[in-house]
């Protein structure tokens, strides 16, 4: 068996009976070259709802949804306030507020303190959208230099969300995925390609 | 769908329906998840265990109530926070406030006050400062106070500067304050038309005509319900075609007040409201 394939059946295995309706990607240093590598294995008519967030300066406003637009087959656009949250759409949290999830699944904005030095802090966001969704969230915690998601990966497996984070050896940078892989012992530690070729079994048939 | 509401999402209503029964501060309407974090951090600075213990102390301990509402409010500000606010509410705002020969102006959650000595120092520069009164109104008495008191810590002075400069100001920043009390005091002139004043947006009304509302990062913390009636009354309180600023990612697409406001400066959220 391949790589690919032996990461595949790992993935339907992990996954279980679970019914994933959003995906969360979080990433730091390096975030953008692996979401680069990731959103375009996103098929059209995806069903799941995907929220990428990665650290971006404070003052500058982030321009990572128009990037990926024309990389991504699914509409992609920056969380708003209030959103009501869509399925088959790709969101980027944008810059200087921390994103939620709210119960009725829309997005929320707030400006509290940084976490971890972030903000949007991928703890944040991961939390409330592990409170929300259960398991039908699956998490994802790619390259980065610091420990933020480490705590979100850990809500998102307690309350019995999917769990996976790039291997920290062949990430750009290994400090976050490492600190996630320590304290939450993801489903599913892949390197980047493999990840790649699991992101569209997410939607189950 | 979504799941059975845990234990603490239990004791979170029964504690914020405690404080509204009690004190009659609403936080019924506020966004879960942000208000769900800042529990946990009074529960932690207040060394709760539980919900249910911070709930005990705040209906029977003296102080408890005070103490948690420091925590349930966000004073995250600066001054000339977003410069491109204050530039856009110069450029395009003040021109139309100079032709009334007298202005009402609202802050509404203006937390410590830095926003309303930046709009009072953009005023005074475009010669209004003279004839607008300023309603600075908050919920948090704390607030309210360093508000009054108008001294910030020097060492912030350094951005607030440089914010100050990308708003367009027109003198140099610190001919404005002091340095005093172990920060830096700001002039008592600047405050002569300014009415601090205790005004929740989630349970009292509207209690003046105004020309310009400024209410920045505090709609955020609303759910729908509760923008819609926030929006309502600045709808309300606004003469015709008056001007409403939001937050920098503030969005007012998602409210039943969509159509009630036009964007004059879409990216700064200055907003014009619409005749009917």
């Amino acid at each position: 068996m391949s790589a690919v394939q032996t990461a595949q059946q790992q993935l339907r295995t992990a996954l279980g009976s679970r019914r994933i309706e959003m995906v969360v990607i979080g990433g730091s240093a390096g975030g953008v070259d692996a979401l680069v590598g990731l959103l375009p294995a996103l098929p059209a008519g995806f069903a799941p709802a995907v929220t990428c967030i990665l650290h971006v300066p404070p003052d500058r406003d982030s321009r990572l949804a128009e990037l990926f637009a024309t990389r991504t087959a699914l509409p992609v656009r920056e969380a708003q306030d209030k959103e009501p949250i869509q399925p088959g759409t790709v969101y980027f949290a944008g810059s200087g507020y921390h994103l939620s999830v709210e119960q009725d699944r829309s997005f929320s904005l707030s400006c509290e303190p940084p976490v971890q030095f972030a903000r949007p802090a991928i703890d944040i966001l991961m939390e409330s959208a592990a409170d929300v969704y259960g398991p039908a969230l699956a998490g994802i915690l790619l390259t980065g230099a610091n420990f933020d998601g480490a705590e979100g990966m850990c809500r998102i497996r307690e309350r019995g969300g999917l769990t996976i984070v790039q291997d920290p050896e062949e990430a750009q940078a290994s400090a976050m995925p490492a600190e996630a892989i320590r304290r939450c012992a993801p489903h599913l530690v892949l390197p980047l390609p493999a990840i790649r070729s699991v992101l569209p079994l997410l939607e189950t048939p | 769908m979504s799941h059975p509401p845990s234990d603490f999402d239990i004791e979170l209503r029964m504690l914020v329906e405690a404080v509204y029964l009690k004190y009659n501060y609403d936080f019924r309407d506020y966004t879960g998840a942000s208000q769900k974090r800042r529990v946990l951090v009074a529960m932690r600075e207040m060394e709760c265990a539980t919900v249910s213990e911070l709930q005990s102390r705040v209906l029977h301990e003296p102080n408890g109530f005070a103490q948690l509402l420091q925590y349930l409010t966000i004073p995250v500000t600066e001054m000339f926070r977003d410069p491109d606010y204050f530039l856009a509410v110069r450029e395009q705002v003040a021109p139309f406030l100079k032709t009334y020969p007298s202005l009402k102006i609202w802050v509404a959650g203006c937390s410590t006050g830095e926003e309303v000595y930046s709009l009072a120092i953009l005023l005074k520069e475009e010669g209004l400062l003279e004839r607008s009164i300023i309603y600075a109104t908050d919920i948090n008495p704390e607030s309210l106070d360093a508000a009054r008191r108008g001294v910030f810590p020097l060492d912030r002075m350094r951005l607030y500067t440089e914010n100050y400069q990308k708003s367009g100001g027109k003198a140099a920043f610190s001919d404005y304050y002091t340095a005093a009390y172990g920060g830096a005091l700001f002039e008592r002139s600047l405050m002569e038309n300014v009415t601090f004043a205790d005004h929740s947006l989630s349970t009292d009304s509207v209690f003046s005509e105004t020309h310009f509302v400024s209410c920045r990062n505090v709609l955020i913390y609303f759910n729908r319900r509760l923008q819609d009636r926030v929006l309502g009354l600045f709808h309300d309180s606004l003469c015709h075609r008056g001007f409403l600023g939001l937050g920098s990612k503030e969005s007012i697409d998602f409210s039943s007040y969509a159509e009630r406001f036009e964007p004059i400066a879409k990216r700064e959220r200055v907003f014009r409201k619409v005749s009917p």
